[in-house]
């Protein structure tokens, strides 16, 4: 046993020291790194609010959410923010007619009907369709699909909300379809074959014991859509024209709060004005928006968890 | 009990086939909904690719923005969105990864870990215009940056930071905990066993995330609007290297820039008909470098998946 001399014995026990010292700051390196996802959303609120406090001083909070005229860049300028959200709200209810029945089809579709190969084949170009960059599909709309509308709607301005809202919703399908799909798949096994030996058929499982089950995944992938479709900026940008307008009627033109920001952003705006403020007021009632539906959807999830 | 037995077998067996027709008149309902679905889309691309055909050429990647719709090129959005992805790739890497190498090796399960995991997974769901405004606030007035490639490349980098760090935790708990403990068990401390032998393993899925994380960034336009990118650019940021000491200059971080979707956008917007074959022309170059990207990563995972048997 006295092969190994104390020395070495010694340097090793030192050696391990310093690694652990080492493990030790480099842990602390990687927790600063998992911290900057914190820092960023603490950033996030504080940049906001930092901002719009601003804006507030200038704006009381009921002119801005009564005013029913938005026009800040205007020299009679009005704060209302209310024409902005109708225009979000617009082209979202537009998105979601179309997202959510097709999305939910092909859901089921993909996850009880489909062949095994159709489905491998399927599900990868919807998840490639995810990546397609939006000012692509902004192009769709402005210069494809609303050419199209004006053939079947006579007299509809070249700048719609319907055409964004339309094309809007054909892009968070791919979203609403795999997540939903992916819910599904997750319905264990012996619940199919409980309801085939009950005499059903392959829809009343899909409609009846499926989609039943794979409720809280299916809400939570609608919810994904709903804050792609809120916070969706070039397709409404390019498509649904840059003014706001208190309307809820699609076949108009108007702006949604994420086309605004885009719109002051592309100006020559001094730091510190008005102008400038109002993008970071616009921005946390964006924020507040997708909160309250992702918290709806929190609530949601939790309500139709089905635990296996 | 009397129903049922009214029921007769001729009834159960109408009643069936109603069922069963409803079951093939939804396969066809859906089969069809998919390929209308996908049709559009692809009818969608290849007009794209059409309407741009008539742009495609030399010319086109080496001249600047232009006044005139046939003179105008993509060299300064190209070169634009090569710095900022590489700018973004650099942060969004080291980062990404040490955030998923804690949560997923070192952090304890408390409170303080569950903050850090709620806050990628909401981080994900933010608007990316809001992370626009967050820069313009933050990096372009509060540091100082300016409206520059790097503050462009620090917003979609922290962008796409839920991308890579949701990518490297998947590949690194895709490793063996044999294998961890094999490392330890011949004394190994925690780092080593994570650098020497479950970081090696994991290069594929962090790769394949890293990359489809920068082909979201390539296409964002919103945030980089909001920073303030100019849309008409006739130079090019000073060159990263030089051939006199110390060889290497970063003024380019500081420089204006464009990029590729604010390219396509501006011209998109014009309502002169001749920009809108650029238009098309940059957005099929655009969803080409996307598509490219997204072909990468899946070949990446595939490879590294093929080389490793545990």
């Amino acid at each position: 046993m006295n092969a190994v001399p104390a020395t070495r014995v010694a340097g090793a026990f030192s050696s391990l020291r310093f690694r652990k010292g080492r493990d030790r700051l480099v842990e602390l390196i990687l927790l600063l790194a998992g911290l900057v996802a914190v820092f960023t959303t603490i950033a996030i609120v504080c940049v906001l609010v930092y901002e719009s406090s601003f804006f507030f001083r200038t704006v009381s909070i009921g002119e801005f959410l009564t005013d029913t005229m938005w026009t800040p860049l205007f020299a009679d300028a009005r704060y209302g923010i209310l024409p902005l959200v109708s225009g979000t709200l617009t082209t979202t209810m537009v998105a979601l007619l179309v997202a959510i029945p097709v999305g939910t089809t092909i859901a089921i579709y993909l996850s009880e009907f489909a062949p095994h190969r159709l489905r491998e084949t399927v599900k990868p170009i919807l998840e490639l369709l995810g990546a397609v960059p939006t000012v692509v599909y902004g192009y769709f709309a402005l210069l494809m699909v609303t050419p199209l509308l004006q053939k079947l709607i006579p007299g509809l301005p070249g700048f719609n909300m319907l055409s964004a809202g339309l094309v809007i919703g054909l892009m968070i399908v791919p979203y609403v379809a795999t997540v939903g799909e992916d819910a599904m798949r997750a319905v264990p096994r012996y619940m199919r074959e409980g309801s085939y030996a009950m005499g059903a058929t392959r829809l009343q499982t899909a409609l009846r014991v499926v989609v039943p089950g794979a409720l809280s995944g299916i809400a939570a992938a609608y919810i994904l859509g709903i804050s792609r479709a809120v916070g969706e900026t070039m397709v409404v940008a390019i498509a649904a024209g840059m003014q706001p307008q208190l309307t809820f009627n699609p076949t108009e033109p108007a702006a949604t709060i994420t086309a605004y920001i885009v719109q002051v952003s592309l100006g020559d705006l001094p730091h510190g004005s008005i102008g400038y403020q109002s993008i970071f007021a616009a921005g946390l009632v964006l924020m507040l928006i997708t909160l309250v539906f992702n918290v709806i959807g929190f609530f949601l999830t939790r309500r139709f968890r089905e635990a296996y | 009990m009397a129903a049922v037995a009214q029921l007769t077998l001729k009834d159960l067996r109408a009643g069936l086939g109603w069922r069963k027709q409803l079951d093939k008149l939804f396969v066809i309902v859906g089969l069809l909904v998919m390929i209308a679905c996908l049709a559009i889309l692809a009818i969608l691309f290849l007009d794209l690719v059409r309407d741009g055909a008539s742009r495609f050429g030399w010319d086109f990647f080496t001249s600047f923005p232009s006044r005139k719709a046939e003179r105008a090129g993509i060299l300064s959005a190209a070169v634009g969105t090569t710095m900022i992805m590489f700018v973004t790739a650099l942060v969004a890497l080291p980062v990404g990864v040490a955030a998923a190498i804690y949560l997923e090796e070192y952090a304890p399960k408390n409170w303080f870990t569950g903050i850090i995991e709620i806050n990628v997974t909401n981080l994900a769901g933010v608007p990316s215009i809001v992370y626009g405004l967050l820069a313009l606030g933050l990096f372009v007035y509060q540091f100082g940056l300016g409206q520059s490639v790097l503050s462009a490349g620090l917003t979609l980098a922290l962008l796409i930071l839920p991308i890579v760090i949701v990518a490297t935790r998947e590949a690194l708990r895709s490793v063996p905990k044999a294998i961890r403990e094999a490392a330890y068990g011949l004394g190994a401390t925690r780092w080593e066993v994570t650098r020497d032998h479950v970081l090696p393993y994991s290069t594929g899925g962090i790769l394949t995330g890293l990359i489809l994380g920068l082909s979201r960034a390539i296409g964002e336009t919103a945030p980089i609007i909001t920073i303030g990118a100019l849309s008409f650019i006739a130079f090019l940021p000073p060159s990263p290297v030089s051939g006199e000491f110390p060889f290497l200059n970063f003024e380019w971080l500081r420089s204006e820039f464009t990029a590729m979707p604010i390219q396509m956008f501006n011209w998109v917007s014009r309502p002169d008909q001749a920009f809108q074959a650029n238009a098309a022309a940059a957005g099929a170059i655009l969803l080409g470098m996307t598509l490219l990207m997204n072909a990468l990563a899946i070949w990446i995972r595939y490879r590294f998946r093929k080389r490793i048997n545990w």
